[in-house]
């Protein structure tokens, strides 16, 4: 589908809805009760904006979010404007009414990870507490452009995941029956509905034939970057702060709870701090006084010069690990793998991309020829099973939302859903329930490194 | 893309040639440890955005497992050495506080 027209239906989606609720169409409804409470006026965007701005030479546009200089103290600070931290802060103000946040970044926003996946959501994970999450993750996702007023582009195209070798067709098929208990809807599929799918690839490939594939057709792609605009826009409506390119450089503490933040742009107060910030994960916990199972390695993708539009799903090949789609712009989106050692260049191993599409052309022989335009890589938090530490900490009042590794942007919406349960309550709700810290030490894994396959 | 002198056999490798086998000095705790010891000899990791000892095994050349101090914001690699030791020999130690007159040190 278009740009365009998944732009339209969106739009159209919007007109519907609003009609549905009986509220006058194309007016500010949303931003109301945030202005009330002092919060950044906020324009509803819909098609009748568009044309209204058409008219008048597109001058009545406004900024998306405010820049506010930091106040003395808040209710709550979480460090990291990405996805995973917008979100946190989101669902703080639209579920538990905690709007006196603010969101701190040391760059600027949605400018990390958030902005450097392949843009990939699904939610067929093996282990129940995994499966849960990213399934409400996907689940928000379907309604996110709506709940927002902002187009995230969710587009839920469907996501295949090749077997390529027997040991992934029982895999696979054990996913699919425990997706089935979960209420995750996947299926197993034929080879020859995977041709019919995706028919590009070649599935006779002689050292990894496809001998089936897990199908989740309600997964798919979104815009990366609209999701961190689409939050950090609700907000700052809401009366939030999102203070960029303030680094914090210390946590100060009292009796063992967390009191503040020093920042390069001074000190600021907290009653409760959440760190979001995944790659750094390791350095923000030395600050607040413990220590994570973690180790932050580069992990790197890169896209393809535009082509007409040949593959309308995504793919991901674990065994050869290499998983691609095709933007709205034509490029082939190719994720590769990891970096083996600690890094923090965000950049990659040159060879790495030699790798991943030497693994590739086999089961995409159409890429042989395309020219590669551009590489870029992320830090990823990973930890010892591969899944996320949603969690309190040693230090009271600081909480820690972690460990996403190579797979967090799918569950931005949940994970932001779960850690605002957190920092509201003080304790975990059954979404972040088994994601605590201490599972590593009570052997308590939830173990998607060996159940989900490499590509995570 | 990494180069690192292999100190078993001295072949300047390039990182293809080698097999990353992360943090160096552990140590181990087993049987009879507490449950905060294993925890912390399993999983714990120092995870430093800077000065890193770590473990590489010269995979396609003559095998064997050395230990290197590298930097892990710029990917420079201050000196290999054997890993027979328990902590980084004083002349690796020298080198990094060279390169790195602000490093807290080793510990």
């Amino acid at each position: 589908m278009s740009h365009f027209s998944r732009l339209w239906r969106w739009q159209v989606g919007n007109f519907r809805r609003e009609a549905a609720e009986g509220r006058e169409v194309g007016t500010d409804a949303p931003g109301r009760d945030a202005l009330r409470d002092g919060g950044h006026a906020m324009k509803r965007y819909s098609v009748f904006a568009i044309a209204r701005e058409a008219l008048r030479h597109h001058a009545g546009w406004e900024r998306a979010w405010a820049s506010p200089q930091p106040k003395a103290s808040y209710d709550a600070i979480i460090v990291g404007a990405g996805g995973h931290g917008l979100a946190t802060a989101y669902y703080l103000g639209k579920n538990y009414g905690i709007t006196n946040v603010a969101i701190l970044e040391k760059g600027w926003l949605g400018g990390g990870n958030t902005g450097r996946n392949t843009t990939i959501i699904r939610s067929n994970y093996l282990q129940d507490s995994s499966a849960a999450i990213y399934e409400k993750a996907r689940s928000l996702y379907e309604t996110l452009s709506q709940d927002l007023n902002y187009n995230v582009m969710f587009s839920p195209r469907g996501v295949m995941m090749l077997a390529q070798t027997h040991h992934e067709v029982r895999g696979y098929l054990r996913t699919a029956h425990a997706n089935k208990l979960q209420g995750v809807e996947t299926e197993f599929i034929t080879p020859q509905r995977v041709k019919e799918l995706c028919p590009i690839l070649n599935i006779d490939g002689p050292r990894y034939p496809v001998l089936g594939a897990l199908w989740q057709a309600r997964g798919g792609t979104g815009r990366h970057d609209a999701v961190a605009w689409g939050y950090a826009r609700a907000c700052s409506a809401m009366g939030m702060d999102i203070i960029q390119q303030c680094e914090v450089t210390g946590v100060r503490s009292e009796g063992g709870k967390v009191v503040g933040v020093d920042t390069t742009k001074g000190y600021i107060g907290t009653k409760k701090l959440g760190i979001v910030v995944a790659g750094h994960s390791g350095q923000l916990a030395e600050m607040a006084g413990f220590r994570l199972p973690i180790e932050a390695v580069a992990l790197q993708a890169l896209v393809s010069e535009p082509i007409k539009p040949c593959m309308d799903i995504v793919v991901m090949a674990n065994t050869v690990h290499g998983y691609m789609s095709q933007s709205d712009k034509g490029e082939m989106v190719i994720g590769g793998g990891t970096d083996g050692f600690n890094n923090y260049t965000q950049r990659g191993s040159f060879h790495h991309i030699e790798e991943t599409l030497r693994a590739l052309i086999e089961t995409f022989p159409i890429i042989s020829r395309l020219k590669m335009l551009r590489q870029w890589g992320g830090i990823v938090d990973m930890t010892g099973d591969r899944s996320p530490i949603i969690s309190k900490t040693p230090l009271g009042n600081c909480f820690i939302n972690c460990g996403w590794g190579t797979g967090g942007f799918k569950a931005i919406p949940g994970s932001g859903w779960a850690m605002a349960e957190l920092m509201a309550k003080g304790e975990p709700g059954p979404l972040a329930a088994e994601f605590d810290m201490w599972r590593f030490k009570e052997g308590r894994f939830i173990d998607e490194s060996v159940a989900a396959g490499v590509a995570h | 893309m990494l180069l690192i002198e292999c100190p078993c056999c001295g072949v300047k490798a390039e990182e293809t040639e080698l097999s990353p086998g992360y943090e160096a000095h552990l140590k181990r705790f087993g049987p009879g440890s507490t449950d905060e010891e294993f925890e912390a000899y399993m999983f714990a990791r120092k995870n430093p955005k800077g000065v890193h000892f770590e473990r590489w095994r010269h995979a396609y050349g003559c095998g064997k497992w050395f230990l290197a101090a590298r930097c892990t914001a710029t990917l420079e690699v201050f000196g290999t050495y054997p890993a027979q030791v328990g902590e980084p020999p004083a002349d690796i130690i020298e080198k990094i506080k060279a390169r790195r007159p602000d490093w807290k040190g080793y510990k």
